[in-house]
């Protein structure tokens, strides 16, 4: 085993971690773990574009912007997060274009900007053209550039380096009103290097978690096979809360069948929805923007339509996206790519047929809880210093219960940019703290039961029936009992993995034993999303309950907070699962009073 | 205001038309068996490399990289391949498929030959590491050499620079590359000579030297002016078949060859 020692440690070579990175790396010594090479993280996967009120192509302000954000999330969103987005989105894409992002131009020049859903002008009078976009793949425009700036300032990489486990320890403490305490530190990390099979120890003064989502535990899912929510996994595990897990995003055009992602850039170029009755239904749903209401309207309309028998294909489980409306030239212009998925992958041409389309398991709303600093929560309101996360892995909470298109590649720049700053600046000043005793242990632990375990059972069978669980179950729509049946699956799913047997014995390029050791963090996110979405007995954003269709703001306009915790058994919790501890926090509320979200 | 956009100023779509019966394509998914037969090496267990075929029923829709999952997941777990997103954007998964480089998740089974066995190898000319996991980082190496990013030398403006919608479409073909090396290892000139920049590098050289905001051309163009640079392209077009992106590579490197000259005369 190896230790290494850096100021700044960033788990994930995504947005988020390449754009802390660059802050970072010029201010403190500062390493990148990654699981994949840089430039194939799943940022590289976002469409459509990044909002900000640049306001280039017609009136616009970040107040709009914040509101909509408010608004979109449902009202769970912390309003003072929101603000700041949306304040430091104009300054976030400029940092990119001077970085030298080649954005889409206007006549004059400058950068262009289109419409997207849920993004209005004065809090939802109409659309609004606000999202910068380099064509249909500003996330790899975003990804490259980001790394073509981290060669630029020579930061250093080790790729395919697994992060397992994260080394915090506790210290007695003592709160201003005099209850005592146990105040977390982190003191690094533990990483697995997939070249060699040997275990690396990062000894950090910082670390930053930027390790993405966990899409993996839905079957249909625009995510990448490596979405499997690692760093939330070893957060939970090391007893930090996971925010707001229930909430989950179905992105509504998803190639049917596939989950691979369709962007809602078609929809803000024009593009509309048509069930098997060639009806634009979506007119029904939401009058006045249609097809560009925000996602989770949008998905579960289209669901409706399939539940309600006016599905499309051999067994009307789909809808269709039309684009024969719109000029070739246009649709290349603009959406070159996804046109181009919807030819390779479903041999439909969009030109004059229409794509088949399905809502895809997209985006989590919650993850590991922080502050606008970026910094780690590891209770309500207790810091751990040192400890920061930003992107997908984070819940700060911009996007709420449900996020708005655009805002993903927004919060990966201006939080990972303020994760960076804040990670080096900590650095400057603090101590190492010293690493405890066999710092590998708990992750040799985990490896060793994974390599030895001989029941026969196959990674690839548990995590199949998991995934089948969770889009049957756990999708846009939801009730009591299908949740039930999700946890019951789980505990079945849980005993297997205890009898798993990996067939590669080697110790290079070990990727058998690596989704193992994945498969063990999508059982636990799955029990803990599906967990959280038993206790909230209420429809807001992405969570729709039918036993409880509408929002409740008296009782459940408030974060959950989900903890590990060995003393809860099933008699105890109300949710009769043992080890979670369920508990909410407040919702910051600035400007806007939840009002009835209507489009 | 943006006069191009016809998002704003084209007429609203229909609220009901008449869809066509056969919509949604119909019927059954086909199925067919298919071997795959693939390249494999383990110098933890041999210094040889052999040839292994697994035969397995599949779907019409599906992918190179699904079948390599239904052996992985199914047959023989130690089978070791990259893959990521899936859909032809990260780069992870570039394969030898047939003889010719390819992305797994890219390359429809349906449009192979699937009567014959099915050959995947790894991409040629990098260290192989495992099976059909290469060592990536010789092909990283030459791409950060050619300073692959923006060279600015004039005052940071306030807001962004302006670049016409016609500087920006100059290179707008070369911002594609998703770095996964099927160019450069397609590339003969690349297989005999490990020092050749290869043909990715050179694409991403371009991506900057016809970029309107950037003031470091001639140093790339220097660098490219190497004896181990844009010469040693021998215009086999292996390159620009082998992009999944569908970058015009050889056309791109042909242009850096006559900026070259053109900064000569």
């Amino acid at each position: 085993m190896q230790v290494h020692k850096y100021d700044v440690i960033i788990v994930g070579a995504g947005g988020a971690g390449m754009r802390a990175a660059i802050e970072a790396g010029q201010n403190a010594r500062t390493a990148v773990l990654t699981k994949l090479y840089p430039t194939r993280s799943h940022t590289g996967a976002a469409q459509g574009g990044m909002c900000a009120a640049l306001a280039n192509v017609e009136e616009d302000n970040w107040e709009w912007h914040t509101f909509d954000t408010v608004k979109g999330g449902d009202y769970l969103v912390d309003q003072d997060a929101a603000e700041v987005m949306a304040k430091e989105a104009i300054d976030a894409v400029i940092d990119l274009e001077k970085m030298g992002l080649p954005f889409n131009r206007t006549p004059e020049g400058r950068i262009d900007q289109r419409r997207f859903g849920g993004h209005t002008r004065d809090h939802g009078k109409a659309p609004v053209r606000r999202s910068c976009y380099a064509a249909d793949r500003t996330g790899h425009m975003i990804l490259q550039t980001l790394y073509q700036n981290c060669v630029k300032h020579n930061v250093e990489f080790y790729n395919e380096y697994y992060v397992l486990d994260l080394l915090t320890v506790e210290e007695d403490a003592t709160r201003a009103d005099g209850t005592p305490y146990k105040q977390k530190r982190i003191a690094g990390v533990v990483s697995y290097d997939l070249a060699t099979g040997e275990l690396h120890v990062f000894q950090a003064k910082s670390v930053i978690l930027a390790t993405g989502g966990a899409g993996k535990v839905f079957k249909t899912t625009s995510n990448a096979h490596t979405l499997t929510g690692d760093g939330m996994g070893i957060a939970f595990r090391r007893g930090i809360p996971l925010e707001d897990m229930e909430f989950f995003q179905f992105h509504p055009t998803g190639l049917a069948g596939l989950g691979i992602l369709l962007s809602e850039a078609a929809r803000g170029e024009g593009a509309i929805l048509r069930n098997s009755d060639g009806e634009r239904f979506m007119e029904r749903y939401a009058p006045t923007i249609k097809d560009l209401a925000p996602r989770d309207i949008v998905a579960r309309s289209m669901a409706n339509e399939v539940r309600e028998g006016r599905g499309c294909g051999p067994n009307k489980d789909y809808v269709l996206l039309d684009l024969t409306h719109l000029e070739p030239a246009h649709i290349d212009a603009k959406l070159p790519d996804i046109t181009e998925f919807a030819r390779t992958y479903l041999g439909v041409e969009p030109y004059t047929e229409p794509v088949p389309v399905f809502p895809t398991a997209h985006y989590a709303m919650g993850g590991v809880p922080t502050n606008i600093a970026t910094e780690v929560l590891q209770d309500n309101d207790t810091i751990i210093p040192g400890l920061y996360a930003a992107g997908e892995v984070a819940c700060v909470s911009v996007h709420g219960s449900n996020r708005l298109g655009t805002n993903s590649l927004l919060d990966i720049n201006v939080f990972g940019k303020r994760a960076g700053v804040a990670a080096a600046s900590y650095a400057q000043t603090a101590e190492f703290i010293d690493l405890p005793e066999n710092p590998e242990a708990a992750t040799v632990a985990l490896l060793d039961h994974v390599r030895t375990s001989d029941g026969g059972e196959k990674v690839a069978a548990i995590r199949k029936d998991l995934q089948d669980t969770m889009d049957a179950n756990m999708q846009v729509f939801r009730t009591a009992e299908s949740i039930d049946k999700v946890l019951a699956d789980i505990a079945g799913f849980e005993e297997r993995y205890s009898r798993i047997t990996v067939q590669d014995k080697g110790k290079r390029f070990n990727l058998d034993l690596l989704e193992a050791v994945e498969l063990g963090f999508l059982l636990e996110l799955a029990k803990v999303m599906t967990v959280a979405a038993l206790h909230r007995q209420e429809s807001r954003g992405g969570h729709y309950r039918e036993d409880f269709p509408d929002r409740d703001d008296e009782n459940f306009m408030k974060h959950s907070m989900a903890y590990l915790d060995t003393n809860v058994t099933a008699e105890s919790s109300a949710e009769h699962i043992a080890g979670i501890r369920l508990e909410t926090k407040p919702v910051v509320v600035t400007r806007y009073q939840p009002m009835v979200r209507k489009y | 205001m943006s006069p191009i956009e016809t998002a704003e100023t084209a007429p609203e779509p229909a609220s009901k038309i008449e869809l066509p019966a056969h919509l949604g394509g119909g019927g059954d998914i086909p199925t067919f068996d298919v071997t795959l037969r693939v390249r494999r090496y383990d110098p933890e267990f041999s210094s040889e490399s052999t040839w292994e075929d697994f035969t397995m029923t599949m779907y019409g829709t599906d992918r190179v990289l699904d079948a390599l999952h239904k052996v992985k997941w199914e047959q023989d777990g130690s089978l070791s391949f990259r893959r990521s997103c899936a859909h032809g954007v990260c780069g992870s998964d570039a394969m030898r498929i047939n003889g010719r480089n390819r992305l797994a998740c890219k390359t429809l089974l349906k449009d192979l030959d699937t009567t014959k066995p099915i050959t995947v190898e790894p991409i040629k000319g990098l260290p192989v590491e495992k099976d059909l996991i290469v060592d990536m980082e010789p092909f990283f190496q030459s791409y950060r050499e050619i300073m692959p990013f923006l060279i600015n030398r004039g005052h940071e403006p306030s807001k962004e620079r302006l670049q016409s919608a016609e500087e920006r479409e100059r290179f707008d073909d070369t911002t594609k590359c998703i770095l996964c090396a099927a160019c450069t290892s397609s590339c003969p000139v690349f297989w005999t000579d490990g020092q050749y920049f290869g043909p990715a590098a050179i694409v991403n050289a371009h991506r900057f030297i016809f970029d309107s905001r950037d003031d470091a051309g001639d140093m790339r163009l220097e660098i490219l002016n190497d004896k181990e640079g844009v010469w040693r392209c021998r215009t086999t077009f292996n390159c620009t078949e082998a992009c999944p992106r569908g970058i015009q590579v050889t056309q791109a490197i042909a242009e850096v060859k006559q900026a070259i000259l053109a900064r000569q005369v």
